[in-house]
C-alpha cells in the first residue's frame, strides 16, 4: 500500500520536473520561460522530498525533509521576483506576440523605482513603447 | 513483479537525468544572460531531486545534507546574479 503511495508522487514529481524543463527549452520569451519554470520544479522536487520523508522511518529525515520543502516554497518565488526584475530593467525583450505590457513607462529610469500614476500611461500614445521583439529570433 | 526499487532506478532516475540534459541545451543557448541564471537554477533544483531520489536508493540519509546545502546555494546565486545585473552599467 504504500509502496504504491510512494510511486504514485514519485511519478508526479518526476515528470512535473521533466514538464518545466520542457517549458524552459520550448517557451517563446524569457518572461514565459520564468513562469513556467519556478512553480513546476518546486512542486516537482517538493513531492521527491516527500517521498524521502514518508520512506526513511526517522524523524531526523523527516525533518529535513520539511525544512528543504519550506525553504524552496519560501526562496523560489523571491529569486524569480529578483531575477525578473533585473531582466526587465536590463531590456530582456518580450516575446513578439505581446499583446500589452503594462510596466512600460511606469518605472523611473535612474532610480528604478516605481511610479504608479504618474509616469506615462502604457496603452496607445505612452511616450515609452514596450520592449517587444521583432522577430522569434530575437528572443529564442 | 516490479518492484519499487526497480521502478525508482528505471523510470525516475532517468526522466530526472533526461530533464537536466534538456536544461543545459537552454544553458548552452539562452540568447540572454538571465537565460542561463535561470537555466542555472533549475540545474540545481533539478540536482536536489536527484540526490533526494539516490538517498532513497542507496539508504543514505546523509545524503539530504547536501540537498540542504544546494538549496541555500541555488538561492544565494540567483540572488547575487539578479543583483549584480541590475547594478551593472551597461
Amino acid at each position: 500500500m504504500i509502496d504504491i503511495i510512494l510511486a504514485i508522487l514519485s511519478t508526479v514529481g518526476a515528470l512535473s520536473i521533466l514538464f518545466a524543463s520542457i517549458g524552459i527549452l520550448r517557451m517563446p520569451d524569457f518572461y514565459l520561460r520564468l513562469s513556467v519554470t519556478v512553480k513546476a520544479s518546486t512542486l516537482g522536487v517538493g513531492l521527491l522530498l516527500i517521498c524521502a520523508a514518508i520512506m526513511f522511518p526517522d524523524v531526523s529525515v523527516t525533518t529535513k525533509a520539511i525544512a528543504i520543502i519550506f525553504f524552496l516554497i519560501i526562496t523560489a518565488p523571491i529569486a524569480a521576483h529578483m531575477i525578473g526584475r533585473a531582466a526587465y530593467f536590463t531590456g530582456t525583450p518580450l516575446w513578439k506576440d505581446t499583446v500589452i505590457d503594462q510596466l512600460a513607462g511606469m518605472y523611473n529610469k535612474e532610480t528604478h523605482e516605481l511610479e504608479s500614476n504618474g509616469g506615462p500611461k502604457n496603452s496607445e500614445g505612452g511616450s515609452e513603447p514596450p520592449n517587444i521583439a521583432k522577430s522569434e529570433e530575437e528572443t529564442e | 513483479m516490479i518492484t519499487l526499487e526497480t521502478y525508482f532506478d528505471f523510470v525516475i532516475l532517468p526522466i530526472l537525468s533526461i530533464s537536466a540534459m534538456l536544461v543545459f541545451i537552454r544553458l548552452y543557448k539562452g540568447p540572454a544572460i538571465v537565460d542561463r541564471v535561470i537555466a542555472l537554477d533549475l540545474i540545481i533544483t533539478i540536482g536536489i531531486g536527484i540526490i533526494t531520489v539516490y538517498s532513497i536508493r542507496a539508504d543514505q540519509q546523509v545524503m539530504l545534507d547536501v540537498a540542504i546545502i544546494l538549496a541555500l546555494i541555488a538561492f544565494l546565486g540567483t540572488i547575487a546574479f539578479a543583483y549584480y545585473i541590475e547594478k551593472q552599467k551597461k
